[in-house]
């Protein structure tokens, strides 16, 4: 058992195009450090010195971590893990 | 070039009319590969500005996944500008992530004529597109 990450499109060039890779950790940062060392430079597309970036919503199941507990979230066997692109933009 | 049903392209129009004077956003999706904008799905503007759009983390969520189980991509992901042109400011294109999509912009600036104009935003740099309605 392992925790299952889903990658977006635009990140797949870091996982040999794999849209689902697995790692471990107990909690969401260990389990992003356990996957750079796979997927080198994966992590620093996630995150930066603040946590987690503002440009992409990575999710727990079916939940926002920002609304757990960020890169602190705990994280287990059997988990699903989805990362997505942020849509955001606009006028200025 | 996109080719965009009527239906949809007026749908898209009458959100950004509905949401002014803040921006407006959302999803057409359509079946992966086939590069046919079929289902509009609406979304909520999260930051419910005149300057700012951004998808609620959780409805994107949840409209994802209902793509990933229809075997769907979204291959238009549009917003409406109040103010300015209907061409994608830095913001934009700062945060574009599919570098497959049609973004599509609308400008509700002026009260009666609407702009509607599409792009590929890939690695920073904008390409415009024609625009065709199809019945």
């Amino acid at each position: 058992m392992a925790i299952e990450v889903r990658i977006p499109t635009i990140l797949r060039t870091y996982t040999d195009g794999a849209k689902q890779v697995e790692g471990d950790g107990s909690t969401l940062g260990e389990l992003l450090i356990d996957l750079d060392r796979k997927h080198g430079g994966l992590r620093e597309r996630l995150v930066d010195d603040g946590g987690l970036r503002r440009f992409v919503n990575v999710y727990l199941n079916d939940e926002d971590v920002r609304f757990l507990a960020g890169l602190d979230t705990p994280v287990k066997d059997g988990d699903t893990v989805t990362v997505l692109p942020a849509v955001a933009g606009g006028g200025i | 070039m996109l080719r965009v049903p009527k239906q949809i392209y007026d749908q898209i129009v009458a959100h950004a009319r509905r949401d002014h004077p803040d921006e407006a956003c959302g999803v057409v999706a359509g079946p992966a590969g086939s590069d046919r904008p079929e289902r509009f799905i609406p979304m909520t503007n999260a930051a419910r500005s005149p300057t700012f759009y951004e998808f609620d983390s959780t409805e994107q969520f949840q409209v994802w996944k209902e793509m990933d189980d229809n075997d769907e991509e979204p291959v238009v992901l549009y917003h409406s500008h109040t103010a300015t042109e209907a061409y994608p400011s830095r913001t934009d294109v700062s945060y574009a992530s599919e570098p497959g999509a049609h973004y599509v912009l609308v400008s509700t600036r002026d009260e009666h004529e609407t702009e509607f104009r599409s792009y590929h935003i890939q690695n920073g740099n904008i390409t415009e597109e024609p625009v065709t309605v199809v019945e």
